[in-house]
């Protein structure tokens, strides 16, 4: 059973509608490869120039923030869920 | 010309948002917008087809950037979480975020922009010495280059 990657709303006119994708991974950072390698229009909003994830892309592998496991290294299982959630900010200046 | 697309709210929704722009004055305030997408589509200026976007309900949020809350708003991804259940609660969506500028304009800034996700309305509201004044709305372009306006339309009843 492969990595269930689930699609937040801003992001699914970028992956052909779909609210989520499966694919067979190792780790996060090669989940969200595959992810990105199928909808090429999602990277730019995921990922900054130099391929860091941008700062209000938060990744969590079922429960966990991955910023507090191995980030994009965290290994991951057939059966997990990759939720990729937004967080919003902005400012006057 | 770039076609705009629209944004209805009633007119009791965009006094909360404004009244919540006075209300935390002299920081900024910020929120969810709860609503769905319309199957209505309008005509544009070119004779185009643009989509309606309908805002039902609001969730007011708490502005987590104590840092500099004067010139910055932070929705943290928990608060991200709760809006989407509170809107998936009414068979709605959170289909955009509104945030005020505490003297400043009704624009989105360049900070704004680098932070922006495409596919959400971004509704500002100035605030103006403590009274708010414009209030505009805005989506992320898909090259994330630059905004376009949405045109906010006040509707007493929303029309799907």
């Amino acid at each position: 059973m492969p990595v269930k990657v689930m699609i937040p709303s801003p992001l699914r006119p970028y992956a052909g509608k779909r609210d989520s994708a499966e694919f067979s991974a190792r780790t996060v950072g090669e989940a969200l490869g595959h992810l990105t390698a199928e909808f090429g229009d999602l990277r730019k909003h995921l990922f900054t120039e130099d391929g860091k994830l941008r700062s209000f892309v938060n990744v969590y592998v079922n429960d966990e923030d991955i910023r507090y496991l191995a980030k994009e290294n965290t290994p991951t299982k057939d059966g997990d869920t990759i939720s990729i959630i937004p967080s919003i900010a902005g400012g006057c200046i | 010309m770039v076609d705009i697309a629209a944004l209805w709210i009633s007119g009791h929704l965009a006094e909360k948002i404004r009244a919540h722009g006075a209300e935390t004055y002299p920081h900024e305030c910020c929120g969810a917008l709860l609503g769905r997408d319309s199957s209505a589509v309008l005509q544009s200026d070119r004779g185009t087809g643009v989509p309606a976007r309908e805002i039902l309900q609001l969730f007011p949020l708490v502005n987590r950037r104590d840092d500099s809350p004067r010139n910055r708003f932070s929705v943290t991804p928990e608060d991200v979480l709760a809006a989407g259940k509170a809107a998936r609660e009414q068979g709605l969506e959170v289909v955009g975020w509104y945030h005020s500028h505490p003297d400043h304009p009704a624009r989105p800034s360049e900070y704004d922009r680098d932070h922006a996700w495409p596919w959400y309305s971004y509704i500002i509201v100035s605030v103006q010495n403590g009274a708010p004044q414009d209030m505009t709305s805005w989506r992320l372009n898909d090259d994330r280059a630059e905004f376009s306006p949405e045109g906010i339309e006040i509707r007493h009843r929303a029309a799907v």
